[in-house]
């Protein structure tokens, strides 16, 4: 369902803080010879070019170690990357303070985590409250907004459950609705999958097909081959290189064109 | 689709302050209680120490509003040679009355009789109770009160009944009157017991006898040794300065005068200087209250490494996390501030109203106590909500 794929040519260079304006298809996301060393010298990403326009549903995958992660990381502005450049709707985050990227996270990105990570002794409705509670909405809105993204995400009668009252499938089910509550620009999604049963899984997996359906643009990390199968897109990682993405002419990786990339041909491992 | 519109972070309101800054206390509810008990007990002391030297203040003050300040005493000085005997002049009750501005004055004489429970009991054993003479008005001039029976009268005065001061009554083991005392060579009856004197400690411990029969039955020479006044309170200071030269023209330094109530009016200025050792106590346990905060909000922190994070991917600013935190921190001490207000309020009240004093605790020491630990609380909290925001979000959520 796919209609834009990755961008190749480079809009104008967008300055502090302000979006460009008037671009037909500003992607989501796009890396530029994002590169991430950890300090030791682990290099857990190594020269990324990846770009993601709107209403894709892609899906990251890669061994145990690859670099996943740490690209969801950088994608979701939780971390800077230690070169290259990062654009997320628009906007470059090296241009950005601190406090700016706040506010980017607050109302342009949705994070699912495979821990689900929701307020313990808090009701479902107020777990997914939370996810606006740094947009500046007024909290009766706020409680609105909750009530229809847990009815979207089917847990319409589970309003007032607290997590340890709801199924491992359920919860991330509130974290999906927690994290789309805003309607993000881009949800990103860290092995949610990973602490569930099979059927549970389907049921989430089903909800993301569903969402982006709806228009969400959404990045899965995930080990599941199965799951990653069905997804419109893979990006494949390895040792934080991208060796393969579907998105692309097969056979040409990582390289997109931009001028200065580093050569990242030379791995030999094309994707199938 | 042109957005133009800079990135601000939005703040949160202070109904969210709070729930955030409540989120974690009210998850772990023993732990509140356990942290917040150091500042309570700190407070309750300070507040306790301050409430109950102000309630004995209160209760001083009270009783000298009600006793007045308007009295005077004159008694025979020393004399200009030691060992020398100096007496007032017979008429000194009513020259002291015709000096203007008093509007009473009475006197007792001092005998030298003892009193005892029977004839049986040796001489030897007085009890520390002396007999005096006094004039019909010494109760008036005192505003002093009966605990039971009558004072004294013309009548009465002149037959041998007696009027026990308090401590005296008790002293004799008798609590009501009827009873019979001895006295020197006979039988009184007691027809009265005086309430306390707090003006007149000495009268407290006197059996008190009419003018008369003093001289008719006990052979009292006449000359009184205590002579008592109330004037308006106006006319204090002169009366003061006429008393000594009205008694005793020629050697008026042979009369020296005196203010009972400035004896309670120190009274009254040491008590309210409440000790600042107990204080420095309170304080020490508000010290180390603080030092429990810190340390639980430390924990706090640690514990909710995976919480931070998750805000912190939700949107929130470094500067929101670390009001979070200090949020949770002051609701801390302040909780235990406000228990603390109250156990030492209700231990003022308890320490009060066992002694009968009035229940004061002064405003300034609640506002002080109260402003100390929302200090407390601030201090102990930046450490903690500083590192919390420094956090790296990434470290924060991973799930190690
Ligand atoms: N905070 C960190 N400090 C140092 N090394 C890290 C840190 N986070 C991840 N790494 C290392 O970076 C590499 C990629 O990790 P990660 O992105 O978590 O991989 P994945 O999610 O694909 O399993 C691994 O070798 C990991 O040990
Ligand atoms: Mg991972």
């Amino acid at each position: 369902m796919t209609t834009t794929s990755a961008m190749t040519t480079s809009p104008l260079p967008t300055p502090g803080g302000t979006p460009t304006a008037g671009a037909t298809a500003t992607p989501v996301v796009r890396l530029r010879g994002v590169t991430k060393e950890y300090a030791g010298g682990v290099r857990a990403l190594d020269g990324v070019d990846l770009t993601i326009g709107e209403g894709e549903l892609l899906g990251i995958v890669g061994p145990s170690g690859s670099g996943k992660s740490t690209l969801l990381h950088i994608v979701g502005t939780l971390d800077r990357p230690s070169a290259g450049t990062v654009e997320i709707a628009g906007y470059d985050i090296a241009s950005l303070s601190d406090r700016r990227l706040s506010a980017l996270r607050a109302r342009r990105i949705g994070f699912v985590f495979q821990a689900f990570h929701l307020v313990p002794g808090v009701g479902a409705l107020e777990n997914v409250a939370e996810g606006l509670l740094y947009s500046g909405l007024p909290r009766a809105r706020r409680r609105e907004m909750a009530a229809e993204a847990l009815a979207r995400v089917g847990l319409g009668d589970r309003m007032k459950h607290r997590p340890h009252e709801l199924s491992g499938g359920q919860r991330q089910r509130v974290a999906i609705a927690r994290a789309v509550v805003g309607e993000p620009a881009l949800l990103l999604a860290d092995e949610p999958t990973g602490a569930l049963d099979s059927a549970s899984g389907e049921a989430v997996m089903t909800l993301l097909h569903e969402l982006n359906a709806e228009g969400a643009t959404i990045a899965v990390i995930t080990h599941d081959t199965e799951i990653a199968g069905r997804l419109p897109r893979q990006v494949r990682i390895r040792d934080g290189r991208v060796v393969a993405d579907t998105s692309l002419a097969s056979g040409e990786v990582g390289v997109t064109g931009a001028p200065g990339a580093p050569d990242a041909s030379g791995d030999g491992k094309g994707a199938a | 689709m042109s957005r133009t519109r800079r990135l601000t972070a939005a703040r949160l309101g202070p109904r969210d302050v709070l729930h955030v800054g409540s989120a974690g206390l009210r998850s772990r509810p023993v732990r509140v209680v356990l942290s917040a008990l150091g500042i309570a007990i700190g407070i309750a002391t300070m507040i306790a120490v301050v409430g109950i030297s102000a309630s004995s203040q209160a209760q001083l003050l009270r009783q000298l509003d009600a006793l007045g300040t308007n009295m005077l005493v004159a008694k025979p000085g020393e004399g200009m040679f030691s060992g020398q005997e100096v007496k007032l002049p017979k008429d000194a009750v009513g020259m002291v009355g015709r000096i203007a501005g008093v509007e009473k004055a009475a006197g007792t004489g001092d005998l030298t009789s003892s009193v005892r429970r029977s004839e049986k009991i040796p001489e030897a054993e007085t009890g520390g109770i002396a007999v005096k003479a006094a004039t019909e008005g010494l109760l008036e001039v005192l505003r002093g009160g009966l605990a039971s029976g009558t004072w004294l009268n013309a009548a009465t005065g002149r037959y041998p009944s007696v009027v026990l001061g308090h401590v005296a009554a008790e002293r004799l083991g008798i609590t009501e009157p009827g009873r019979q005392v001895w006295i020197d060579d006979r039988y009184f009856t007691v027809i009265g017991v005086l309430d306390p004197l707090p003006l007149a400690p000495e009268i407290e411990r006197s059996a008190l006898v009419g003018w008369a029969g003093a001289e008719r039955l006990l052979r009292f020479d006449g000359h009184p040794t205590t002579v008592y006044e109330r004037s308006t309170d106006a006319s204090v200071e002169d009366v003061q300065q006429l008393l000594a030269p009205t008694i005793d023209p020629q050697n008026p330094q042979n009369v020296s005068v005196g203010d009972p109530s400035s004896a309670l009016k120190a009274k009254a200025a040491t008590e309210g200087a409440f000790s600042t050792l107990l204080l420095g106590l309170g304080g020490i346990a508000l010290l180390v209250g603080g030092v429990g905060v810190a340390n639980t909000m430390i924990i706090s922190v640690l514990e909710r490494r995976h919480e931070i994070g998750l805000r912190r991917s939700l949107g929130a600013t470094r500067g929101q996390i670390r009001i979070q935190f200090v949020t949770e921190s002051l609701m801390l001490s302040g909780l235990g501030g406000l228990a603390g207000v109250g156990l030492g309020g209700a231990a003022t009240g308890v320490y009060a109203s066992t002694g009968g004093l009035p229940w004061v605790v002064p405003l300034w020491a609640v506002g002080g106590g109260f402003a100390a630990t929302l200090a407390i609380g601030t201090v102990a909290g930046l450490y903690p909500a500083v590192r919390a925001s420094r956090l790296s979000p990434t470290l924060a959520l991973a799930t190690a």
